[in-house]
């Protein structure tokens, strides 16, 4: 079943791709959509019917040379099937809603079919996801790894006639391959130090790299550490996190299915996959998650600076989700796994449907992305806004204060990373930036929300006037992922932030007692955690994710001080109180306040100026050493130094040789015959031939 | 069958013999069937040869199929196949027949032009399957007489200069090989390959003109074999003939090119330089492995700003082969295994992608990047190959390009984990300037008036491709057959390689104690 899963998308994209000229187009997008709602189908089978024990179903031999022995194979856990239900849910349902989103597209002429290969390139994104989830070895992580950057270079420039667009699908690549640089050296280094690429193995050997020192480049490392920094190196280009992450503003050039599918809700996550999978190697590596956790909160604090100022509708979601990615990182990073899984799921229920509605929207404005040109769209398009309602509840972080979990989804998720974060970073950096985001990301979508829906219509008239509601065929994934936005966090609150024993069994873990001595460490450090029932017993490997016995966050995570529960709530309340301020109360606020803080304005308008900087220290130098290689290290030192022998060199010997004007090919055949002559000379005077 | 090796190696040369002798003319129906006599002749190569790979056992380390002769002046002739020639072999077999048929619109001296691919397909064979030294040097270096030609008399407007080049930087490298030559044979007394693989050559430290030689005998040999198979490989930074090689070379000149003449250099080192002089190879490898990643980046931040196509392919062929020395000098089975599945793997990639620059060539008369753009408007088949080698070009995962490219830093990281590095900054770099390339050439609107009636491709055309496509994908996702080939004889390199090294270790530290 799992086989099917993984590879009817793959068979979709094909018949799609190469056989919608036989079947026609409109069945071509019907046979991959009806395929990624079995593998859905299978995937929701297998995640509820799922046990916690790791099997292995091996399909075919890879890449084997020496020790070195990969296979096509997949790797069935608790995470396996997390994945998998939410690559294949988001995956159909946004097959689903293309059909209307891309059914008349203006970037393309009449009569041009392009629909056929939309749909292919959707499938075969959501067959190299399915291989980077389902891996059970690291090099074929890598290629699904690499598949989905391809998949996502070929979306990102799917409006191929644009500039932009194939500019945006370039850097998108390349800068993912920076990231892709690290991973592989991480790949390198495991292999060294463990013989194998397999996860089975280096979790075997987990609690051995934590004592090994490894030479890497100018000096010693701790190994575990070393190989977590560079894995992390991957995560961030994948998941856009600071430094690595201008390519995810950019990437919004693609069709919006694809912004949602893509850059929310599965690809951007696997770098908090990655990070999860590799939990027993993060385990022993404190410092790496140390600087996990510091990235995190920092992107989640920068992303959603910029949030705050863009206009675009699709940017500000991008941001949005650039700033959620940090949570989850921090969540990772803390040693919460389980958590960073939950805001991943829960997220990826929001966030498409964000998107999706934002298409909607798009889609009914006629392609207008400027928000300033919204405004009074609640009535135009009614399912639209209260999807995108719910979407905007989900994010913020509604709820009951206090229960934990009766609340929209990213409710119950964002409080448990914030609250782990809190005891992770022992109430530092991590949480504070958390909370400050929290409250940005609560001002930027009620910002999004009361532009686009609420007011008096700005901009084209005409536009707004034809201003319509999308068809049933795009609404109906927007319901279903409200459902989910609603409900995914409470129903399964308890089983990724419930008891210590409740997350260690839907992992697949054992657990066990704490010993006597970690039961009053914790009781030290967090009086109202003292009662310490459970640790995880399960060694490294055994479960899908592992928690050392010393990692106790997950359990002080329930027991923070009152204020901190609230912090999140009150950071929401505030930022929902502003933005109404800013956008219903008095909209020439805004505007104001831009002209007064003009520098600060410019700064988080301009994204920081990243790009700028990457193009002056990064981009422009290559080009100009490039240049500079190749006039002046090929053309005058290499060939210069050739010619001044040959000028003064060749033509003295053909001179010798007699026949200067006979050509260059004859020299050559002479040479080669003297060659040839002195050797048989030579053997014959020495007398060694037979 | 018995002389099945000399079969393969000769059938090419007897056809070119047949187009010399008997077919007269230069109408269009001698040139047509000059070239479906060719193209008969390649493919039936290359179905003989395929009975060379059902006979070849990978397990058996040593030579197969050997053939030995006496020959003129007491030399010998001999020939052989082991694991590591043996793909080398298929390579060029298989690619001979494409290239033949991209020549399918060539009408300046056909008849000619079609000898010269048959004799130089017939002496690449021999260069890697001969087994004595002088019967190696001959094809190694007579090979290069037709690909002369082929630059010289179809090439383009600067041919004169290239093949100038061309000539002077092979030359240099092939006098210093001789010597070697020459050299071993006084100290072996023998030319046989086999033998010579298992004779010590000294490698006690002596000095030159109060230079201290390390290695001594071995290392002056390296180094003399080494000028040569740098050159041939190119290696940086005697890589400079190529790019011009390339640009005025025809489109069926530049695919053989870079598809098998470059392996020479690699199958080379891999045939002499580690087994003969594995003192001289490992006094030499730290040298070695900086020069190979300088190429990697070198060569492909100059890549990053060509104006001409071909040029741009060829500065990564360059890069390309870094990755082949650094893996064979690694000289572990992930580095070498790497090495060889590199090589073959650069001969379908590079091979496709020259000819898809030839397709475009073909209508156009052009390789100037910014003569094109937007071609996918009117190409979509071509925009579809055009884009599949260019991820195999970039080494994604799936294609064939990933293997070598994976397999020799992994093979590297174990030796000098500041070369692996370097060298993965690579994979950052290729994707800049190779999809630069596409969206060039390939995206965006067409808006050029010269572009607006260019056709797809032909049925020829995607024929060619479809050998390719099919060889790049499926050893990306099941490399076993190539892998295994040559997995136990890198192995038994590998192994000796290692054996060798501690020896002369123990002898110099006897020597010492004495």
């Amino acid at each position: 079943m799992e086989t099917l899963i993984l590879f009817s998308p793959l068979v979709g994209s094909l018949i799609c791709g190469f056989g919608w000229k036989f079947i026609g187009e409109t069945a071509a997008q019907w046979v991959s959509t009806g395929l990624l709602f079995l593998a859905c189908l299978l995937s929701w089978i297998v995640f509820l019917a799922h046990d916690g024990v790791t099997e292995t179903i091996n399909i075919l031999r890879w890449i084997e040379s020496g020790t070195l022995s990969t296979e096509w194979a997949i790797r069935l856990d608790r995470l396996t099937a997390i994945m998998l239900i939410v690559v294949t849910t988001v995956s159909a349902l946004v097959h689903l809603y293309s059909f209307g989103y891309m059914a008349h597209d203006e970037n393309f002429r009449e009569g041009e079919v392009y629909r056929p290969r939309f749909f292919a390139y959707l499938s075969f994104f959501t067959f190299a996801m399915l291989m980077l989830v389902t891996s059970d070895n690291l090099v074929q992580m890598f290629f699904g790894w690499e598949g989905v950057g391809v998949a996502s270079y070929l979306l990102i420039g799917f409006y191929y006639r644009k500039p932009s667009a194939n500019a945006a699908a370039i850097k998108a690549f390349v800068v993912n391959r920076v990231g892709d640089f690290g991973f592989a050296l991480g790949i390198f280094a495991l292999f060294f130090l463990v013989d194998s690429v397999r996860f089975e193995d280096i979790f075997n050997a987990a609690s051995t790299l934590a004592e090994t020192q490894l030479t890497f480049l100018w000096t010693e490392w701790n190994a575990a550490n070393l190989i977590a920094f560079l894995l992390f190196i991957g995560a961030m280009g994948k998941s856009a996190q600071l430094f690595l992450h201008t390519w995810l503003p950019d990437a919004m050039e693609g069709p919006t299915p694809v912004s949602a599918l893509i850059h929310a809700a599965t690809m951007v996550t696997a770098g908090v996959f990655l990070i999860c999978r590799m939990s027993p190697i993060m385990e022993f590596a404190p410092e790496a998650m140390a600087f996990v956790t510091f990235l995190g909160a920092s992107t989640a604090f920068v992303a959603a600076t910029i949030g705050l100022v863009q206009n675009d509708i699709k940017r500000v979601i991008a941001y949005s989700t650039m700033s959620q990615l940090g949570y989850m990182f921090v969540a990772a990073g803390v040693g919460v796994y389980s958590v960073a899984m939950f805001h991943l799921f829960t997220h990826a229920f929001f966030k498409a449907m964000l998107f999706l509605g934002a298409g909607s929207v798009i889609h009914a404005m006629h392609h207008e992305q400027d928000m300033r040109n919204y405004g009074g769209l609640r009535k135009k398009v009614p399912y639209t806004f209260w999807a995108m309602m719910i979407g905007t509840l989900a994010i913020t972080g509604v709820g009951i204060p206090l229960t934990g979990w009766i609340g929209f989804a990213g409710f119950a998720s964002k409080d448990a990373v914030i609250e782990s974060a809190y005891v992770g970073s022992a109430g530092g950096y991590a949480f504070w930036m958390l909370v400050i985001a929290a409250l940005f990301t609560s001002f930027y979508s009620w910002r999004l929300m009361f532009l686009t829906f609420y007011g008096k219509p700005r901009g084209n008239k005409h536009t707004h006037e034809h201003a319509h509601e999308s068809p049933t065929i795009m609404l109906v994934p927007l319901g279903v992922l409200a459902v989910g936005s609603i409900l995914a966090g409470a129903i399964w609150y308890s089983s990724f932030f419930g008891k210590v024993n409740e997350v260690v069994s839907f992992f697949g873990g054992a657990y066990g007692a704490p010993t006597a001595e970690l039961v009053e460490q914790v009781a030290e450090r967090s009086p109202k955690a003292s009662e310490l029932h459970y640790v995880m017993e399960s060694a490294p490997g055994e479960a899908a994710i592992y928690i050392a016995p010393e990692n106790t966050v997950l359990h002080e995570a329930h027991y923070v001080p009152t204020w901190v529960k609230l912090s999140p709530f009150i950071a929401m309340l505030i930022g929902l109180g502003t933005a109404w301020v800013f956008y219903i109360r008095d909209p020439s606020l805004p505007k104001r306040l831009s002209e007064s803080q003009r520098p600060l304005y410019e700064f988080l308008l301009n994204k920081w100026y990243f790009d700028e900087i990457y193009n002056f220290i990064f981009v422009q130098p290559a080009r100009g050493l490039g240049r500079l290689l190749w006039k002046r290290g090929d053309g005058n030192v290499i060939d210069g130094s050739i010619n001044g022998v040959a000028m003064g060199f060749i033509p003295m010997l053909t001179r010798l040789a007699g026949r200067a004007q006979s050509g260059y090919i004859f020299t050559y055949a002479f040479f080669m015959v003297v060659g040839i002559a002195a050797l048989i000379t030579w053997m014959t005077l020495s007398g060694g031939v037979n | 069958m018995d002389n099945l090796l000399s079969i393969v190696t000769f059938l090419p040369a007897l056809a070119a013999l047949i187009l010399m002798a008997f077919l007269r003319g230069d109408d269009a129906a001698a040139n047509r069937n000059a070239k479906w006599l060719s193209l008969i002749a390649t493919s039936a190569t290359f179905l003989i040869s395929l009975f060379v790979l059902f006979q070849f056992d990978p397990q058996n380390t040593g030579f197969q199929m050997v053939e030995q002769a006496d020959w003129l002046l007491g030399l010998q002739y001999k020939m052989g196949v082991d694991g590591i020639s043996v793909l080398f072999v298929m390579l060029t077999t298989f690619m001979m027949p494409l290239v033949i048929a991209a020549s399918w619109d060539v009408n300046t001296r056909v008849k000619e032009y079609m000898i010269a691919f048959l004799l130089l397909e017939t002496l690449m064979l021999g260069v890697f399957m001969a087994l004595d030294l002088v019967l190696f040097y001959l094809f190694f270096e007579a090979g290069l007489i037709p690909m002369f030609l082929i630059i010289g008399i179809w090439g383009g407007k600067n041919r004169i200069y290239a093949s100038f080049k061309f000539f002077l930087y092979t030359f240099l490298g092939s006098v210093l090989m001789l010597v070697a030559m020459v050299g071993m044979f006084s100290e072996a007394g023998t030319t046989d390959i086999e033998q010579l693989m298992l004779h010590q050559f000294g490698s006690e430290t002596f000095s030159i003109l109060g230079v201290q030689i390390v290695g001594g005998l071995q290392t002056l040999m390296f180094i003399a074999f080494f000028a040569s198979f740098a050159v041939k490989m190119p290696m940086w930074p005697v890589h400079t003939w190529l790019p011009d090689a390339h640009v005025q070379a025809p489109t069926a000149g530049s695919v053989v090119l870079a598809a098998i003449l470059l392996k020479m250099g690699g199958y080379g080192f891999l045939r002499f330089s580690l087994p003969m002089f594995p003192v001289g190879a490992d006094v030499m490898t730290p040298l070695i492995l900086w020069m190979s990643v300088i190429a990697i980046v070198y060569t492909s931040l100059v890549a990053l700003v060509q104006e001409d196509m071909k040029k741009l392919i060829a500065y990564s062929s360059v890069a390309h082969m870094g990755y082949v020395t650094m893996g064979i000098f690694a000289a572990n089975q992930q580095g070498i295994d790497g090495a060889i599945f590199q090589m073959i793997s650069h001969g379908f990639i590079s091979g496709a992608l020259f000819l898809c620059v030839g397709v475009i060539y073909d209508r156009m008369h052009t390789r100037e990047i910014d003569a094109y753009g937007g071609l996918v408007n009117r190409m979509p088949a071509y925009a579809l190959i055009f884009m599949l080698f260019t991820m195999a070009n970039v080494g994604l995962p799936g294609t064939s390009g990933f293997i070598g490219e994976f397999l020799t830093l992994v093979g590297v990281f174990q030796v000098n984990t500041w070369v692996a590095m370097v060298a993965t900054t690579g994979v950052i770099l290729s994707a800049a300037y190779a999809l630069w390339l596409y969206r060039r050439v390939v995206l965006g609107d067409l808006i050029k008036e010269s572009l607006k009636t260019i056709t797809d491709m032909t049925g020829r055309e995607r024929a060619i491709f479809a050998p390719l496509v099919v060889a790049t994908i499926l050893f990306g996702v099941y490399p076993a057959p190539i892998l295994d080939t040559i997995g136990p004889s890198v192995e038994a390199l590998v192994s000796n390689y290692q054996v060798a090294l501690a020896e002369a270790d123990l002898a110099t530290q006897v020597a010492h104690n004495e």
